[in-house]
């Protein structure tokens, strides 16, 4: 009933993803999802002409509060689970160098 | 361990103190715990000291709140201030939050005494707890079967009457399935109701935070406690919250209750249908109208609901990536490997898998054909529901297809663990209200589990229809015999 995915496609979901899967990995979730797929695909049985989607089940849209500044997390509490900072900062590896958009 | 409104009545009678109601619950964990594994942690000194400070509190002529003296267990997907956060999973292994969540502030604002973070599901996406990184829990009324998930460890802990109530959280039947499995009494708030301040999101338009009780009673009481508006979650609501408690006594008048077939179809377990239809035939005797309804979309409920839970997820959780919390990969390389490794070794396979599904469905070329698409079949199923709510005042169905599994049992195919929410999930997707109550035994000795559903924000008249049956029932009071 099911199409597996290309091989090529879950390695571009899994790097849009930014999860470094193994090779086993790949072709199981390419397995898994395209049965998965293959399930969900049942929803084009259904007319949905001039439908609205609706993403939200309450019908609120803005909520604005007054502007005004609250306090929040100091650097100390922000910091706290982070597992590399300089006691100000969070630490990355360079970033610029090996930028990719991909 | 009594119900939680006779604890709190002893511990402001004075018959009983908080402290001696917490040693009676450690005590309880120590024996059963390591079996049941229902908490991750117990927080022991953080509860003394809230059980101490209550009964100082009573001992000089304080007045104390609707919860006073009551232990609650957590689920570890709600932040507290103390001890760690752990939503199951290996990633946030050593979290601490900096903030405690709304219904946390709120439970110790009415002197209940928090005793410990509950397992789950990884993230809360399962339906057994085996997604938990930490092990699964097991089912008090038998240890080879699962308690359901994905808030199994809250189930499990209340069914083993180590605690009277605890929290869960819901995205698709997270609260009533295990509750269902457990013999528990498991509501799901209207999307809402409850601000998801401090809940570590999952599917944001879907995840509502949850009251476990042995029965209605006591659950109205805890409701009570984490109702209403916090401005830090914009979408709670500013209706007023009723006296939950109060409108439980009120009488029931020209109660009508919906049957929809597409609730009794294929792949419903025989002793599962029979409970559910006795149930159906007992409001009928007491006097209840049965209206037959119809909600044509469910049979589209997972396959809508599995593609916008998976959405909502992979974008909910790309705020884990190994630099602000969480696990860091030991490799060297550069931002994008940094992340990537991270979020590979940190999360377990259910999650990955559900962050592909969704990626894959936000991206480009795929989000007309199946995430647009699914929000148009997501209204039509919310209209189905407005429409049957407009004949009748709840919904009775079975809360799963299945009485509980055995470990293992549907583990190997993902979609066959999905189809478990069939009767769950479309509460969600429609913001509606749910709850779970006991209504019967399998000739194994499991728990099953009726599942009422009303309109949003109707929780006072669902909780006292639900009440009414366990005035007339004796399900919900049988509990599980544990080894000594």
């Amino acid at each position: 009933m099911s199409e597996q995915i290309a091989a090529t496609q879950v390695e571009h979901i899994a790097r849009l993803a930014r999860l470094a899967l193994t090779h086993e990995e790949l072709t199981r979730y390419g397995e898994e999802l395209g049965h998965i797929l293959a399930y969900i695909e049942q929803l084009n049985e259904v007319n949905t002409e001039g439908v609205e989607p609706l993403a939200h089940p309450l019908a609120v849209h803005n909520v604005w509060r007054v502007d005004e500044p609250q306090p929040s997390l100091d650097a100390q509490q922000a910091l706290q689970n982070s597992p590399a900072t300089d006691g100000r900062y969070f630490l990355v590896p360079k970033v610029l160098e090996h930028y990719d958009a991909s | 361990m009594g119900p939680a409104r006779q604890l709190r009545q002893q511990v402001i009678s004075g018959e009983c103190s908080a402290e001696e109601i917490l040693n009676q619950t450690l005590e309880a964990v120590t024996r059963h715990n390591s079996r049941l594994h229902a908490f991750l942690r117990i927080d022991e000194a953080q509860a003394r000291q809230q059980a101490r400070q209550i009964d100082d509190r009573r001992g000089r002529g304080a007045a104390l709140g609707l919860l006073a003296g009551v232990p609650i267990a957590i689920k570890d997907n709600i932040c507290t201030r103390w001890g760690l956060t752990t939503c199951g999973s290996r990633i946030l292994a050593d979290y601490r939050s900096p903030f405690d969540a709304h219904v946390i502030e709120r439970l110790l604002a009415a002197d209940a005494v928090l005793v410990g973070k509950t397992n789950l599901d990884e993230f809360a996406m399962g339906s057994s707890t085996e997604n938990s990184a930490f092990g699964p829990s097991r089912n008090p009324w038998n240890p080879d079967y699962v308690p359901g998930g994905s808030s199994g460890g809250s189930a499990a802990a209340v069914s083993a009457g180590l605690v009277p109530l605890a929290l869960g959280s819901e995205t698709g039947g997270s609260v009533r399935q295990p509750a269902s499995f457990c013999n528990l009494t498991g509501l799901k708030p209207s999307y809402g109701r409850v601000s998801r301040y401090g809940l570590v999101a999952f599917g944001s338009s879907l995840d509502q935070i949850g009251p476990f009780a042995t029965d209605v009673a006591d659950l109205a009481l805890l409701l009570q406690v984490i109702a209403g508006r916090d401005s830090r979650d914009s979408t709670s609501v500013e209706l007023p919250v009723p006296d939950y408690v109060a409108e439980l006594e009120q009488p029931l008048d020209r109660l009508r209750i919906g049957v929809a077939a597409e609730y009794f179809g294929d792949g419903l377990d025989s002793q599962v249908r029979n409970a559910v239809e006795q149930a159906i035939r007992e409001y009928e005797k007491w006097g209840a109208e049965i209206v037959e309804v119809s909600i044509p979309h469910l049979r589209y409920a997972i396959a809508c609901y599995y593609l916008v839970c998976t959405a909502e997820a992979s974008s909910n959780l790309a705020r884990f990536d190994g630099v602000h919390y969480g696990h860091r990969t030991a490799e060297r390389g550069d931002i994008i490997q940094l992340y990537s490794r991270s979020r590979a070794e940190g999360f377990g396979a259910e999650v990955k898998r559900r962050i592909m599904l969704g990626t894959y469905a936000l991206s480009s070329g795929y989000y007309d054909a199946y995430y647009l698409k699914t929000l148009k079949v997501r209204r039509l199923l919310k209209e189905d529901f407005d429409r049957a709510f407009a004949r009748v005042d709840v919904l009775i169905s079975p809360t799963s297809p299945v009485p509980p599994f055995r470990f293992g049992e549907r583990l190997a195919d993902p979609l066959a663990m999905y189809l478990a929410d069939i009767y769950t999930a479309a509460t969600n997707l429609a913001g509606i209200c749910g709850i779970s109550i006991p209504c019967g035994f399998t000739s194994q000795g499991l728990p099953i589990g009726l599942q009422l559903q009303a309109a949003a924000f109707n929780e006072a008249r669902l909780l006292r229809i639900a009440r009414a049956y366990q005035q007339h029932t004796s399900h919900h009071t049988r509990r599980p015999e544990l080894p000594r």
